[in-house]
């Protein structure tokens, strides 16, 4: 918590754990049930306090393997059920999610860390949005202008980060199943626990067994889903190594991959920009859920005249940012996710001040066990610095100068990634030329890591591939076989 | 006594220029009934290089002219080739082993495509883009944008119409090419180049390479300011399967925009669909807050 920069102190304010049933331990979703793991288990913590939460089966390749054969069973039936009527069992889904939203708000605050504001009025009411919105497609698909006789491409494999692991699980799954494919599902291994809720969710809308499975594991179960040769389909959000490694595993044959990798997004304030609105846009971009957001505002670039202004006015704002317990209603910035990710959250910014950045961070009392980082900005950051070029995935922003609009977009542009970009001025014309030239996926003028199941996301260049929400979300999980030139 | 006819030399095309190969080496082509007819210029792994060079720089100049700009140059490459119908119809014939009319055929099929592709540039982004109707008081659009620098390996057996085919539809959305052609049926290849460099496309926008997809595929596939690639011309390669999944592994390096190569070269008079545009293009969306 921020000691002296305000007047204002918060008495607790924390939500109520009693909503969420945590089990001792969990087996796999497969086939319709619970069943026991044939490999190993693993723990997973409360970053927040490193306690214990459950028991998790991490699925070997014979899980992999049944799992696959009940999507493959599965498959037939729902590709073939009538479009109204695989919508109506997601739009169940979407009802569920919005009857049981508080209770998927708290176990993802319990088991992620993030602020239970955000996955409360964020993550929880955007799942269910991403629900609503593709069942309206499951029975529009010949209207989406993908094809006269769009048809699913069979079994999907995906694999999620832990970020934002239930509104992950929804970009995956909604899309998928409104396309009638069938799906196995790998959760992060430090976030599973709200996509086995998920399961049960699955399980009380009657969805027919197989049509989702949820696999519990690390990276060699992915591993394992990714070399299935029963998987037609790989939809993986995660890192840009990893994501080459399923580029590469998957060349030769015939699976389709859908990418949403790394981003070191520059967030650009021009000097007629409104700088209380950028001032927060900026917070938002790069403290919105720890950092750990791949499209996050990680590079600030402010023109120079301005520089110095914004800067004392976003440190000001920082040292108001409320760092603690992620179940407080009060709370900004919640826990880092792992002990892992808060090592190299350490490393780097370590690395940025040993290259002669500048380092500066409120005041901030941290709780003594969990995971935590403080707020931190780096003044003084040139292009060159690895906390310039690397996806540090925390609260950490890099802070660069540019004195023309070109100068801007060479230093946007200027990065293997092209995931987002933010652009703040009161000049129309410059916004959209700015649009017009940054090499991103995603821009946010003058707002920031906004999302909606309408609006497409994802990468240029090694951000990448493929895009998810929107009607371009369904041409991920389809097939045109109308036309010659296939999937579109 | 007859007159000595002046032949041509075939070279390549990059940068809007003639050069031979920097590696100085070249190949016998022949006719279909195995004829001598030319040496074609053998490009090397450099030549690949200097033409991703001449390529990204014409990026950005050409992916920022209006849509109504390259269409009406897509256009004029269609109206200088049936200016010079004789020529092509002579090329094809010979490479490809076709009757007059056949080759004929193909050269009006070549012609027409790009008479098609040329509409398509200003408006592949009204039928691929959206307004999205977010749930909050934002403006929210998305359009397709060209994904940059697009390797071609173009196909072995349809040397204009499959070339023209593969070539079109990646720079008729403002991408830039490397194209390398049919090893055995390169001279169609180096006409068109001849065209194109007459048709007020700029130089860098399509460059040419005559030269063997096995060798010079995996430079392509592998060179880290290439943003795409079309696999097509793997097609009926000797060891097409490895070749591809190699090209494939070589592309992930920067993940790479693949289309992959069929399992046979396809049939090129069939309607193409919106996939060969739409393989080498990007999405952006748009957000801009709404109030007063």
């Amino acid at each position: 918590m921020a000691k002296n920069s305000t007047p204002f102190e918060y008495a607790p304010a924390p939500e109520s754990r009693s909503v969420v049933d945590i089990k001792a331990s969990y087996g796999l979703f497969i086939d319709g049930d619970f069943v026991d793991g044939r490999g190993s288990s693993f723990k997973t913590v409360n970053p927040a306090t490193e306690e214990t939460l459950a028991e998790i089966a991490e699925a070997s390749e014979a899980d992999i393997d049944l799992a696959v054969r009940a999507a493959r069973k599965a498959f037939r039936g729902w590709s073939r059920m009538p479009g109204k009527e695989r919508a109506k069992y997601l739009f169940r889904i979407a009802r569920i999610i919005q009857e049981r939203g508080r209770e998927l708000a708290v176990l993802e605050s319990i088991d992620n860390g993030k602020p239970i504001k955000e996955s409360r009025d964020v993550d929880v009411p955007i799942v269910a949005a991403h629900f609503f919105y593709y069942a309206g497609w499951a029975d529009k698909l010949e209207y989406a202008g993908l094809g006269p006789n769009p048809q699913p491409l069979g079994v999907a494999g995906q694999i999620i980060p832990w970020n934002f692991p239930l509104l992950m699980l929804a970009w995956k799954i909604a899309p998928a199943l409104a396309c009638g494919n069938t799906v196995v599902l790998k959760p992060a291994e430090t976030t599973p626990l709200t996509a086995l809720l998920f399961a049960e969710i699955c399980q009380q809308a009657d969805l027919p067994p197989g049509v989702v499975n949820i696999v519990t594991g690390a990276g060699s179960t992915g591993q394992a889903l990714v070399a299935h040769p029963d998987v037609d389909k790989v939809a993986f959000t995660g890192s840009t190594d990893v994501g080459k490694a399923i580029a590469r595993a998957i060349a030769g044959t015939g699976k389709l991959a859908t990418l949403e990798l790394g981003g070191k997004a520059a967030n650009i304030v021009f000097d007629d920009a409104a700088l209380d609105q950028a001032v927060e846009g900026i917070v938002g971009g790069i403290f919105f859920n720890q950092g750990h957001v791949c499209c996050a505002g990680s590079r600030l670039l402010v023109q120079e005249s301005v520089a110095e202004e914004v800067l004392h006015r976003l440190k000001r704002r920082m040292a108001t940012l409320r760092v603690g317990d992620p179940l407080d209603k009060n709370t900004d910035i919640g826990a880092i996710n792992s002990a892992e990710q808060l090592a190299k959250i350490r490393e780097l910014s370590a690395i940025g001040e040993a290259e002669g950045a500048e380092r500066w961070a409120p005041a901030c009392d941290l709780p003594s066990s969990g995971f935590w980082f403080p707020p931190t900005v780096f003044t003084g950051v040139t292009q060159a610095h690895r906390i310039a070029r690397e996806e540090v995935f925390g609260p950490v922003l890099s802070v660069l100068t540019f004195r023309t609009p070109s100068e801007a977009i060479e230093k946007a542009n200027n990065t293997p990634y092209g995931l987002s970009a933010g652009v703040w001025t009161e000049k129309g014309s410059r916004i959209l030329h700015m649009a017009n030239e940054l090499r991103a996926g995603v821009v946010w003028a003058n707002t920031f890591n906004k999302f909606d199941p309408t609006s497409p996301f994802g990468g240029y260049k090694e951000s990448g591939y493929g895009r998810e929400g929107g009607r371009q979300g369904l041409a991920a999980y389809l097939k045109s076989t109308g036309l010659k030139g296939g999937d579109l | 006594m007859a007159r000595v006819d002046v032949r041509k030399t075939y070279k390549l095309y990059i940068g809007g220029a003639f050069p031979r190969s920097e590696s100085g080496h070249s190949y016998e082509v022949t006719d279909s009934k195995g004829k001598f007819v030319a040496n074609a210029s053998l490009a090397s792994r450099k030549d690949v290089r200097d033409a991703v060079v001449a390529a990204r720089k014409a990026f950005g100049g050409w992916s920022a002219r209006t849509a109504y700009n390259r269409s009406q140059i897509l256009y004029r490459i269609a109206e200088v080739m049936e200016d010079r119908r004789p020529q092509f119809e002579e090329a094809v014939r010979q490479s490809e082993g076709a009757s007059a009319a056949a080759a004929r055929g193909q050269v009006d099929e070549a012609i027409d495509r790009l008479v098609w592709y040329s509409g398509w540039a200003d408006k592949l982004g009204q039928v691929i883009g959206n307004a999205n109707p977010v749930a909050g008081p934002f403006f929210n659009h998305t359009a397709p944008e060209p994904s940059g620098v697009i390797g071609v390996l173009a196909p072995q057996t349809s040397s204009l119409l499959g070339l023209v085919s593969t070539v079109a539809p990646v720079i008729v959305t403002g991408n830039v090419a490397v194209v390398v052609s049919s090893y055995a049926r390169p001279l169609p290849a180096v006409t068109f180049s001849e065209v194109l460099a007459t048709s007020d496309v700029p130089g860098g926008v399509v460059n040419i390479l005559t030269g063997d997809a096995a060798t010079l595929g995996p430079w392509l596939a592998s060179h880290m300011d290439v943003n795409g690639i079309d696999l097509g011309g793997v097609a009926g390669l000797p060891r097409a399967g490895e070749l591809a999944a190699e090209l494939e592994i070589g592309a992930a390096d920067n993940l790479k925009r693949v289309r992959r190569a069929p399992d046979a070269e396809p049939d090129w008079s069939t309607d193409p669909g919106l996939s060969p545009m739409t393989a080498f293009v990007e999405h952006k969306t748009v957000w801009h807050p709404i109030g007063v």
